[in-house]
Parts: structure tokens; C-alpha cells; sequence
């Protein structure tokens, strides 16, 4: 396993870069943030239209959940990958597709998390918020998001950890992260899967595992701030 | 209080029980006689719900020695089981179980532990509930119940398996001021058929009207003993004393 | 573009939706059954005070949890069969080894989060439950029995029916390892007569069909057996 990390380690991490394409496990944490800086205001919003107190933004949100949580997430790639290219003068690289399909997931996931993190706070913000005279905008931007969405940060590791597992999806679309060039390298060398599948198993498990102590730890430290905040009031 | 010439139902012997490096009780001696009905008080963290809850082994002692009808409590052969069937308790936060209807509540002991038919054992529970004015909540869950209409049947399920002694941890003190009333004349009402009863309570009222002896409780210790009319005329210690007054 | 599904609905494409839908329930329900079994036995054994099995369910959950299930799928498909006895290996070709390894893949997977969630379920249990049930009498068995067991499954779910959901739609990753299931018919037949959308669309329906009855029916059971505690 060894011998199989020194020659090909390089190539599992950031594939042919800097001569050709950069792929492996470098692709799939870079396109994984780019789906979560994505997902993220998306969500936001998303989560504010539920919020809101407007009944069609309410109906538009419910709708979306409902949609994206009865798909598997590999057929809205087959219908952004093969079907687009029938309608469209152009077909989108695996890149987007991967990074597009990720990103009408993840937002739908993200929301509720969000949306949950606002219904969570107490009641009295809003009353202190409108008895300073604050708009919806001031009471939204300076009161509700600061505080939810840092009581978010533990979910927003959580929903990272999922993205970086569907990149995995990429494979099926001949999209170059980690779990197609191991496949790919298996295909080429033929006699060494349990070598080449350990690796790729331990890559995922070590980087997913050590994201979600992580996660655990945020969350540990903001129910800790929470408790003592409530305390001195 | 009776008079007989019957031995305690419950002695205690020089009780210990530690949490850890804290030493809850701290040598605690005491008896409880056949009929008697004792209040237990004293200041928050005084050791007297790990006293009760010492008597039928929710916590375990260190040292000393507790007597139940004659019998070691940790005596082998003593099965704790058969021991906590014969000793009822009653808990603060009633501790119903919320997936059963309050009849079942009561009729679950009786069904699982003493074996008894199904049917009767539903009859004896509705029977129960129906005396302490819960006839129409028999088929209610706990949740759909008020705090004090809870602690009423949490009462009937200690009652239904006919305990010997029935020990009542805070009982009042979840509740709504305005429930706490009808929880203490059911209580009442037990005593007056002869309930031999131990009961952590402030409520001093209560102590006053139904009590034969106060224990009064603090660090750990048993700081007083008294008949009921000692401990309220003054003949007592001054942390109880000054106890009393505090919770005036 | 015209819309024709009388073209992909003829016997032979027709047949290829019937049984990807087929093997994508069964798969899907066999593996449900199988995982909520592993579930309640790795949330028991997980409980068991001592070290080596306890380390070991918290390695086996964490590995199902952090390893994309694809990859699952491709260490028990491709890298387990070189470990495990010629015999057993041979005796699984003979039947079909896609489907095996993708239910085994799917079990273990779907099974690691219940035993989560069963556990969380336990531990929403308030101690003053415990205490009630020893104070009436019951001992270990009968205070699990009919005491925290009733409460726990039914804390437990609401998470449960979101696992299944999760697992149904998991069921399509089979295809990666060429399980003949729904969104590999889609594609063969896409390929076969260039009518993405109308193949699509219906098994995007069927999985439509599938996921809101599995919603459904779990909310019923989730407010006919949700216990409410204030």
C-alpha cells in the first residue's frame, strides 16, 4: 500500500496539476466549498421566505423542500447532464453539473437548518427589535441572522461533511475528484482494489470523521456561550 | 401517633451515602413506627430526598444499616423488587409514563409486577382513580392531565400495588399554587385510613394538621426528632428555628 | 422537441421500468428491515460497558457516517471479494453479486444512523422514567420491556422514517456497481431511444410516487404514536 502511495499518492491528491487538470482529493474539497459558499445565502434566503410571514413565499419554500427531499440527488444529475444538452445550444461540463445539482440540494438541507436556527429564538428579540423602532430589513440584518446563523455554524460544518460525500457523485459523470481518479486508477492497474478502495475509504473517513469532531466541538462551545448568556440575564 | 408494641417498619442505622467525594448523609438514625406519618424538612441540599430515596435502594449507602419490617434492605435474599413493591414512592415531577393512559399507569404494576389478570387489574385501577375524583380522565395520557390530576395518579400507582409504606418526595413543589390543595387532602385522606407515611414536604400546614413527627434535616444530619406539637411550640434546635422562619 | 412516451412505454422499455422499479422497492425494503434489526443490535452492544465492543461500534458508526456511500459500494463491489473466502465468493456469483453487495452496503449504512438515532432516542428518555419503573417493582427486563422501549421507538421516529426516505433514495447509487434499479433503466433506455425527458421524467415520478408515500404514511405514524411530554 505503501509502494501504491508513493507513485500514485500524488495523483490521488491533486492529479495531473500542475502539468494538467487538477483532480483528486484537492478537487473535491475545492469544489465542495464552492457548493457551501454557494448554498449558503441561497439558503438564507430561502429560510428567510419561510420566515417572512408571506403565505405564496411560505407555499414557494415548502414546494422546494418537498421537490428536492423526493429526488434522488443522482437523477437531477442525469437531468442537468444528459437531458440539458437536448434543450440547450451548449452541455454543461461535469464541473457545473456536479457544482449546480450540489448547490439545488444542498440550499433545500441548508434552509431548514436555518430556518430552524431562527424559530429558535426567543420570542423577545423580535418584541426588544420592534420596541426600538426597527424595520423587518434592520430587525432581519442586525438581530435575527447574527444570532442564528452563528448558532447555524455547527449545522454549516454538518452540511459541508454531506457535500463532500455527494461530490462523490462526480464519479458517474466522469467528473475528476477523488472517488473517479481512484476508480480510474483501479481500472488502469486491475490487481490492486483492496489497496486502491482502503485508501480512498481512509481519505474520506479521516477528512469527514475529523470535519465532524470538529462540528461537535463548535457546537459544545456555542450551546456553552448560550447557557451562559442565559444565565446573566 | 399509634401507640404499639410492634417494631418499626423502618429503622435507620447510622446511615452514610456518598456522591463521589460529598458525603450526602452523614450518619443518620431513625425509626418510623406502624401508622406514624413523619414530615421531612430542613434547607435545599440537607440530604433529606437522599434519605428517602435511600429506603428502597434508588440510591445505595456507604455505611450503616437500614432495617425494613425487621429485615436488612441489603440482606441477600432480600430481592429489591419484591422490597419496592412494598414501599411506594412518589416523586416531584410525578414521573408518570407518557405513553400510557392514566389507567394503564396504575394498572402496569399491578399487571407486570404482581401478576395479576389483566381485566381486574383495570378494574382495581379505574376503581382507584375513580375514588380520588379522576373518573373521567381514565382513558386520558398523561399530558392532557393538569399537574395536580398528574401527581394524583402517580399517587394511585403506588397505591394499587398496596404498599406497606409510602414515601412522598416533594410532592407539592412542581405543582401550581392553586393544585397544591388537591394533592395534600388525598394525602390527607391516605394517613387518615392509617398510611404509615414519610413526606419531604414544606409544606408546613400539612406538617401541622397530619403529621405525628418532624425530622428536621441539614448538612447531611438529623438535626431534630420531635412530635409534631414539640417542633411547632419551639422545643427545638435553633437552625430549625431559624429554618422556620425563613420559610414563613 | 416533441413529447412521446408511447415510444419508451412499448413492451421492452416498459418492461425495463417495471423491474428497475421493482428491484429499487425490494432493495430499498430489505435493506430497511435488515438496518433496523443491525440498528437496535449495534445501539444495544454500544451500551455494553466494556471497551473492545464499544470501540468498535463507535469506529464501525463512524466509518458508515463518514464515508460517502458510493465508496461503500465500491470497497464491498470491487475490494471485498479479494478478502473474503474463493468458496463464499463463488457462491455469490452464481446468484447476483451486484444486488448483494449493494443490499450488505446499504444494511450497514442505513443501519449506522438508526443505531444513532435509536440511541438518542434511549438517551430523550428522562431518568425520572428509570426511577419510576424500579420504584413500582420492575426489574432490568421488564422496566426495558415495557417501560423505556414503548417511549423510545417512538422518539426515535421521526428520525427513522427520514432514514428511510434517505435510504430509498440511496438505492440509486446501486447503479454505479450495475444494479439494475431504477435510474439504470433510465439511462439505458435514454441511450437506447435518445428520449431523456419522457424516461426521465417517469422514473423521476416513480421515485415522486415513492418518497411522498414513504412521507406520508410516516407522518401518520409519527403523530399517531409521537409522544407528548411538556
Amino acid at each position: 500500500m505503501i509502494e501504491l502511495l508513493e507513485q500514485y499518492g500524488r495523483l490521488l491528491l491533486v492529479g495531473h496539476y500542475p502539468n494538467g487538470p487538477l483532480g483528486g482529493l484537492a478537487m473535491t474539497i475545492l469544489t465542495s466549498l464552492l457548493c457551501l459558499a454557494i448554498c449558503f445565502p441561497i439558503a438564507t434566503l430561502l429560510a428567510l421566505a419561510r420566515t417572512h410571514g408571506n403565505k405564496t413565499l411560505a407555499r414557494f419554500y415548502t414546494g422546494y423542500i418537498y421537490f428536492v427531499r423526493s429526488m434522488p440527488l443522482l437523477m437531477l444529475i442525469f437531468w442537468i447532464y444528459y437531458f440539458l444538452p437536448y434543450v440547450l445550444p451548449f452541455s454543461l461540463s461535469p464541473f457545473v453539473t456536479i457544482v449546480l445539482a450540489i448547490t439545488i440540494f444542498s440550499s433545500a438541507y441548508l434552509a431548514e437548518v436555518i430556518r430552524a436556527a431562527i424559530e429558535a429564538l426567543p420570542k423577545g428579540q423580535y418584541d426588544a427589535a420592534s420596541a426600538l423602532g426597527f424595520r423587518y430589513w434592520q430587525t432581519t440584518f442586525l438581530i435575527v441572522l447574527p444570532q442564528a446563523l452563528t448558532n447555524c455554524i455547527p449545522g454549516l460544518v454538518s452540511q459541508f461533511i454531506l457535500i463532500i460525500k455527494e461530490t462523490s457523485l462526480g464519479y458517474i459523470i466522469t467528473f475528476n475528484e477523488l472517488t473517479y481518479v481512484a476508480h480510474e486508477l483501479n481500472k488502469i492497474l486491475l490487481v490492486k482494489p483492496v489497496e486502491i478502495f482502503t485508501i480512498l475509504a481512509i481519505s474520506y473517513f479521516v477528512l469527514c470523521s475529523g470535519l465532524s469532531q470538529l462540528g461537535g466541538q463548535l457546537e459544545r462551545r456555542i450551546a456553552r456561550g448560550r447557557l451562559s448568556n442565559d444565565s446573566d440575564q | 401517633m399509634t401507640v404499639t408494641n410492634e417494631d418499626p417498619i423502618l429503622q435507620i442505622k447510622d446511615v452514610h451515602c456518598k456522591f463521589g467525594n460529598f458525603e450526602a448523609l452523614k450518619g443518620i438514625n431513625a425509626q418510623l413506627e406502624k401508622n406514624e406519618v413523619v414530615v421531612v424538612c430542613g434547607p435545599s441540599g440537607s440530604g433529606k430526598s437522599t434519605l428517602i430515596r435511600t429506603l428502597n435502594r434508588l440510591e445505595s449507602i456507604s455505611a450503616g444499616q437500614i432495617l425494613f419490617e425487621g429485615r436488612d434492605i441489603y440482606e441477600k435474599g432480600m430481592s429489591v423488587e419484591t422490597l419496592r413493591t412494598k414501599i411506594g414512592m412518589v416523586f416531584q415531577s410525578f414521573n408518570l409514563f407518557p405513553h400510557l393512559s392514566a389507567r394503564d399507569n396504575v394498572a402496569l404494576g399491578l399487571i407486570r409486577v404482581l401478576h395479576r389478570p389483566k381485566k381486574e387489574a383495570e378494574q382495581t385501577a379505574s376503581e382507584l382513580l375513580a375514588s380520588v375524583g379522576l373518573g373521567d380522565e381514565l382513558h386520558k395520557k398523561p399530558m392532557e392531565l393538569s399537574g395536580g390530576q398528574q401527581q394524583r395518579v402517580s399517587i394511585c400507582r403506588a397505591v394499587a400495588l398496596e404498599p406497606t409504606v409510602m414515601l412522598f418526595d416533594e410532592p407539592t413543589s412542581a405543582l401550581d399554587p392553586e393544585m397544591v390543595g388537591e394533592v395534600l387532602s388525598l394525602m390527607k385522606t391516605l394517613a387518615g385510613r392509617g398510611m404509615t407515611m414519610l413526606c419531604v414536604t414544606h409544606e408546613m400546614g400539612f406538617a401541622k394538621e397530619v403529621a405525628d413527627s418532624i425530622w428536621f434535616m441539614a448538612d447531611g444530619q438529623m438535626v431534630d426528632r420531635a412530635p409534631v406539637s414539640d417542633f411547632f411550640s419551639g422545643d427545638i434546635s435553633d437552625r430549625a428555628k431559624s429554618f422556620l422562619k425563613a420559610i414563613h | 422537441m416533441t413529447l412521446d412516451y408511447s415510444a419508451i412505454l412499448e413492451d421492452r422499455y416498459f418492461d425495463y421500468l417495471v423491474s428497475g422499479a421493482i428491484t429499487t422497492f425490494s432493495l430499498a425494503l430489505a435493506a430497511w428491515v435488515a438496518a433496523i434489526i443491525l440498528g437496535l443490535l449495534i445501539a444495544a452492544v454500544r451500551n455494553i460497558d466494556f471497551l473492545p465492543t464499544r470501540w468498535f461500534c463507535i469506529v464501525f458508526v463512524d466509518y458508515h457516517r463518514s464515508v460517502p456511500l458510493l465508496v461503500q459500494l465500491f470497497v464491498w463491489y470491487f475490494a471485498l471479494p479479494e478478502l473474503l473466502p474463493q468458496a463464499f465468493t463463488q457462491s455469490i456469483n452464481r446468484g447476483n453479486p451486484e444486488v448483494f453487495f449493494a443490499w450488505v452496503s446499504l444494511t450497514l449504512y442505513s443501519a449506522s444512523y438508526m443505531s444513532e438515532d435509536i440511541r438518542s432516542g434511549l438517551r430523550a428518555i428522562p431518568p425520572g422514567q428509570f426511577e419510576a419503573a424500579r420504584t413500582i417493582g420492575m426489574n432490568y427486563a421488564k422496566m426495558m420491556r415495557w417501560v423505556i422501549f414503548p417511549q423510545a421507538w417512538r422518539l426515535s421516529l421521526p428520525p427513522l422514517v427520514n432514514q428511510a426516505l434517505i435510504l430509498f433514495k440511496g438505492t440509486s447509487l446501486a447503479s454505479a456497481i450495475g444494479v439494475a434499479e431504477l435510474s439504470y433503466q433510465a439511462r439505458s433506455i435514454e441511450t437506447q431511444t435518445f428520449r431523456a425527458f419522457e424516461a426521465f421524467s417517469l422514473v423521476t415520478l416513480i421515485y415522486m410516487v415513492g418518497t411522498i408515500m414513504i412521507m406520508f404514511f410516516g407522518d401518520r405514524l409519527v403523530a399517531r404514536y409521537a409522544l407528548k411530554r411538556g
